[in-house]
């Protein structure tokens, strides 16, 4: 049995098993759980998709949430019910296509697909005239876009009702869509990492002027990175809109950017594991430090709730990282099956020093 | 639209102009000196105006040492930040500096919602600021007449420091090339750090007019305001300190117009702008001053 035979049998029995987790998980814990669970799936999504352009790629993007923004909005124009759509846009009416039609509950994946291509579609428009800059001019370009995006979905009410948002869209995100898409991310872009396609991005992010020298088409293959991470920025934009049963233009402001971009700081910029890892831990963590903005009341002493006390902890742990723990909790390492086996392997082998240690990517 | 209302509006955009120039320069001088973006800088305006609302608000300091107080102790926050968040990646790759700059704006931002709260706050404005002066139709406010003087005042001071003191020199010398200075025996961290002090004045500066101009004043008062001053510092190219002059009245007047001449695109105004930022970026990005840039290898 070949490595990569095997790899591919384990990778399908962990994605069965981690369905039956879904299973149990959806059949046992509560509401609130589940709805934790499912937000860390989409934030999985969101983060390694965000990871290829800026971890992989090494092109530093500030435009992920214009991207999400795009999703959500199609997704949600697609799946709003017919008579929601009418009480939404009660004012003025909605634009042609979407005033007709309404996806039902089994068409919901499709309206994902959409929702994807367009994010990808607006990574394309983005990318093709601002990647041919670097470094921080291109931070500035996407930023640019992103913000446009926003200032778009603001103003055309025909489209996006303006700054109200859209209300009531139904709620098809369940658990087990979300971790289809967040397994489908994780597949699809390890596996272009894996590939010559991502050896090249690594090449242009590790030195862009001598993989330009050994004829990598730089511009083709930042281009290839921004629509996938496009494509799946949008996909989990629209599961978001679909879990809220809201979106508006704060939904997708530059916060969701910063969130993303603590994730893969964490986890290490280029490392899938560790955005997978710490996209989970975010959202717990954010769960679990709810309480420093509640009140808080220690025997007669009350503490009032202060709002914005998580975004200034987690602004101090993107700074303390940078400063401290630049590379993160994995670096540009993986978790590879090769890797997870070499364990089992060695202990077997009783210290016979036979077996290679793979700790990096296989 | 008649030559008053036109003659209205120059003025308008030339007093935002000023404020966004002001803004700018900060911009401008940190990326020429380590060509990276101060995310912060917009941060640092907001703290300006908030230190001079606290003096005067809080301490009863009479406005015009309440503003240069302000000012001192703005020049002395953007100097720790350079110290604490700054100089330590300052040999890391070009993106953790980045990443650094963003999570310290946030910072800024955030401390400044928990410990003055999201209520806007009411600045007072001095007197002569609010007078407002009538010439034939137009009528000008004491801010729009004073924000331009002062301006033009400080960066008077300020091109004075640069272009003619010894640690103005020093400035120029580390922009130009940072390795050549520091084997000149220069202390290139204590050039960077007057280097964000100065920025980190006039940006003060800027925020305690902005607040006269408008005396609303909120922890992300500062966000729009920075984003259109570093587009004036990129369409004036950025790292250049006139450039920056000149982009910021040419952004100053460019959203003025656009609501005087199409009131219908005025939810527009910062998309406008951004659309500026973008074009720019993509058509002419070393902007209208600006020298290109050589790829070092």
């Amino acid at each position: 049995m070949s490595d990569k035979f095997r790899n591919t049998l384990l990778t399908i029995a962990f994605i069965a098993f981690l369905f039956f987790v879904a299973w149990l998980a959806d059949s046992y814990l509560d509401e609130y759980v589940m709805r934790v669970v499912r937000t860390g799936l989409i934030y999985v999504t969101a983060a390694v998709s965000y990871n290829l352009i800026n971890g992989i790629a090494g092109q530093f993007s500030l435009g992920p949430n214009g991207f999400m923004a795009l999703g959500g909005y199609m997704v949600a124009l697609l799946i709003l019910p017919l008579e929601q759509k009418e009480f939404v846009w009660f004012l003025q009416p909605l634009i042609w296509p979407f005033r007709i039609f309404s996806l039902t509950k089994p068409l919901f994946p499709l309206a994902l697909a959409i929702g994807g291509a367009a994010g990808a579609l607006g990574a394309l428009i983005v990318g093709v005239p601002s990647l041919r800059l670097r470094g921080d001019y291109l931070a500035i370009a996407t930023f640019g876009f992103s913000q446009i995006i926003i200032v778009l979905a603001n103003n055309l009410i025909p489209v996006t009702n303006g700054a109200l948002g859209i209300k009531g869209i139904p709620e098809y995100a369940n658990v087990y869509w979300c971790l289809t898409w967040a397994i489908l991310t994780v597949l699809v872009i390890s596996n272009l990492a894996n590939s010559s396609y991502g050896r090249a991005m690594k090449s242009i992010r590790d030195d862009e002027v001598a993989a330009e020298a050994m004829g990598i088409p730089i511009f083709k293959h930042k281009l290839l990175a921004f629509v996938v991470s496009g494509f799946f920025a949008g996909v989990s934009g629209g599961l978001m809109a679909s879990l809220i049963t809201t979106v508006s233009p704060s939904l997708y402001s530059f916060s969701m950017t910063f969130n993303l971009l603590i994730i893969i700081v964490l986890g290490g910029l280029g490392s899938i594991t560790g955005s997978t890892i710490t996209a989970f831990a975010f959202t717990i963590l954010s769960e679990a430090l709810r309480f420093v903005e509640s009140p808080i009341n220690i025997g007669p002493v009350h503490i009032p709730g202060i709002a914005g006390m998580r975004m200034l902890v987690f602004s101090l742990l993107l700074v303390l990282l940078m400063v401290f723990y630049r590379q993160g909790l994995f670096g540009q390492k993986e978790i590879s099956w090769d890797w997870v086996l070499s364990h089992f392997k060695n202990r077997d082998y009783q210290g016979v020093k036979t077996c290679p240690q793979k700790t990096d990517r296989s | 639209m008649n030559a008053a209302v036109f003659f209205q509006q120059l003025i308008n955009g030339m007093s935002l102009g000023s404020l966004y120039a002001l803004l700018a320069i900060g911009y401008t001088m940190v990326y020429g000196i380590l060509r990276f973006i101060n995310f912060a800088h917009s941060d640092i305006f907001m703290v300006g105006a908030y230190s001079a609302f606290f003096f005067i608000v809080i301490f009863r300091i009479p406005w015009p040492l309440a503003a240069a107080l302000a000012v001192c102790f703005t020049a002395l926050v953007g100097m720790t930040i350079d110290r604490v968040a700054y100089r330590p990646v300052r040999d890391a790759p070009r993106i953790s500096a980045l990443i650094t700059a963003v999570g310290v704006s946030s910072f800024i931002e955030n401390l400044g919602l928990v410990t003055v709260g999201a209520r806007p706050k009411a600045f007072e404005s001095p007197k002569f600021m609010s007078r407002v002066f009538h010439i034939g139709p137009v009528s000008i406010t004491g801010v729009a007449i004073w924000v331009p003087i002062i301006t033009f005042m400080l960066l008077v001071v300020m091109m004075y420091i640069v272009y003619r003191t010894k640690i103005g020199m020093a400035m120029r010398s580390v922009s130009t090339d940072i390795e050549a200075t520091r084997l000149m025996g220069v202390d290139v961290d204590k050039v960077i750090s007057y280097t964000f002090a100065l920025g980190s004045a006039l940006a003060a500066a800027g925020g305690i007019l902005w607040a006269c101009k408008y005396p609303r004043i909120t922890p992300l008062m500062g966000v729009y305001p920075g984003w259109k001053a570093f587009t004036a510092a990129v369409v004036g190219g950025i790292g250049s300190i006139p450039g920056a002059m000149i982009g910021g009245f040419i952004i100053g007047l460019i959203e003025v117009m656009t609501v005087a001449f199409f009131p219908d695109l005025s939810g527009y105004r910062d998309g406008v702008i951004f659309l500026v930022l973008v074009v720019f970026l993509l058509i002419r990005p070393t902007g209208i001053l600006g020298e290109t840039l050589k790829e070092k290898v």
